[in-house]
């Protein structure tokens, strides 16, 4: 058993692959068998991973769910931002360079959009909650766009380190929103096109989020999705610590 | 397999740098759509290496492997996301999470009427 336990200690990324492997068989053979199919498989194997990510973190007290338990830290490097953006460009295989370039005007309109409806609302529910300073409830809403552009601009605009820690938690509860709710809400939105994809990608924004709930809805429109989502964060690192700051700060005096 | 391989390292690499230079130029240490620049130079060699007649199996495998692999990469990266600390992390982080997807959804809804009105 000692041999074993060696093994699967110092190969995580082999162990990794088998874990994925097994979940998947096992949400497949559950769609197919249990409901007919009306959920799809990698959908449920998303959403159990999410569970699991959450039974890891309780279980192993650390930052990365499931990857936290030691046999299973390869879960780390195969879903780290490597391989993931590493594969998101290995989807544009299957997309049309000519259908991207027709909906570039409306990605950009989206982009546009999101950033500034995320920003607005979490500002509005760090008002609510009780914030009233320009730099807390800049971070905060900074932290509503996603859990990168969060600490960015709380850094460069001098946040405390508890509003910080709010706004990457506030990021990652929007990741996993739109992962759950993009294959709950793709029919009522119309999300069945490579320009609803571009759109839909440019306003939530959330690259794991958008890659995740693209996955379970439709493979196919992942690379659209994708291809707007990857400009969100750097526009909104650009734009929460300055413009938006400015405006913030100019409202409350 | 390993041609194609090379072919989307290369493109990675690129569009990964231009995303850095991108976002040194704008002032702000981030990478500005390394992802979205790979594609393109992606999408632009599949195009050139066809046009010459170049492209074939050998390179399609290479990429088909990992945008199959794409999916199996989403679901670990979900089991290592820290779930536990965003649930954890207060009522607000729960309302300025999901609220506002929520309504993003309508939104993006809204949008694609007006683009396609014949929907």
């Amino acid at each position: 058993m000692k041999e074993l336990e060696v093994i699967l200690d110092k190969n995580g990324l082999i162990v990794a692959f088998l874990f994925v492997g097994i979940l998947t068989w096992a949400t497949d053979v559950f769609s197919k068998k249990a409901l007919n199919g009306r959920i799809p498989g990698s959908a449920l194997a998303i959403g159990l991973a999410l569970v699991l990510g959450y039974l890891g973190g309780v279980l192993a007290e650390g930052e990365q769910g499931l990857a936290d338990l030691s046999y299973l830290k390869g879960l780390s490097t195969l879903g780290g931002s490597m391989f993931r953006d590493f594969a998101i460009v290995a989807t544009a295989t299957g997309a049309s360079f000519v259908l991207i370039r027709k909906s570039g005007l409306l990605g950009l309109v989206s982009l546009t959009l999101g950033i500034g409806l995320f920003f607005g609302f979490g500002v509005a529910i760090g008002w609510i909650m009780g914030y009233r300073d320009a730099v807390s409830l800049c971070t905060i809403g900074a932290g509503a766009c996603t859990y990168i552009v969060g600490p960015v601009t709380g850094g460069a605009i001098g946040a405390s380190s508890e509003v910080i820690a709010l706004s990457i938690g506030t990021g990652v509860v929007k990741t996993i929103a739109v992962t759950i709710l993009t294959p709950i809400m793709a029919k009522w939105i119309g999300l069945n096109s490579p320009a609803a994809a571009m759109s839909y990608g440019g306003i939530m924004g959330t690259s794991s989020g958008v890659a995740a709930g693209l996955a379970a809805t439709d493979p196919a429109l992942v690379p659209y999705g994708a291809v707007t989502a990857t400009f969100y964060t750097g526009l909104g690192c650009l734009v929460c610590p300055s413009l938006f700051y400015l405006i913030l700060s100019t409202l409350l005096g | 397999m390993i041609k194609g391989l090379a072919l989307l390292a290369t493109c990675f690499l690129l569009g990964m740098w231009c995303g850095a230079i991108l976002g040194t130029w704008l002032g702000i240490d981030a990478n500005v759509g390394g992802v979205g620049f790979a594609m393109v130079f992606l999408l632009l060699s599949k195009e050139y290496l066809t046009s010459k007649g170049w492209w074939n199996g050998e390179f399609g495998f290479g990429l088909e492997f990992w945008n199959k692999l794409y999916i199996p990469i989403v679901i670990a990266m979900a089991a290592s996301l820290n779930v536990k600390s965003a649930l954890s992390s207060g009522v607000l982080a729960l309302l300025a999470g999901t609220f506002p997807v929520l309504l993003a959804f309508g939104v993006v809804k809204i949008l694609l009427k007006q683009v396609n009105p014949e929907k």
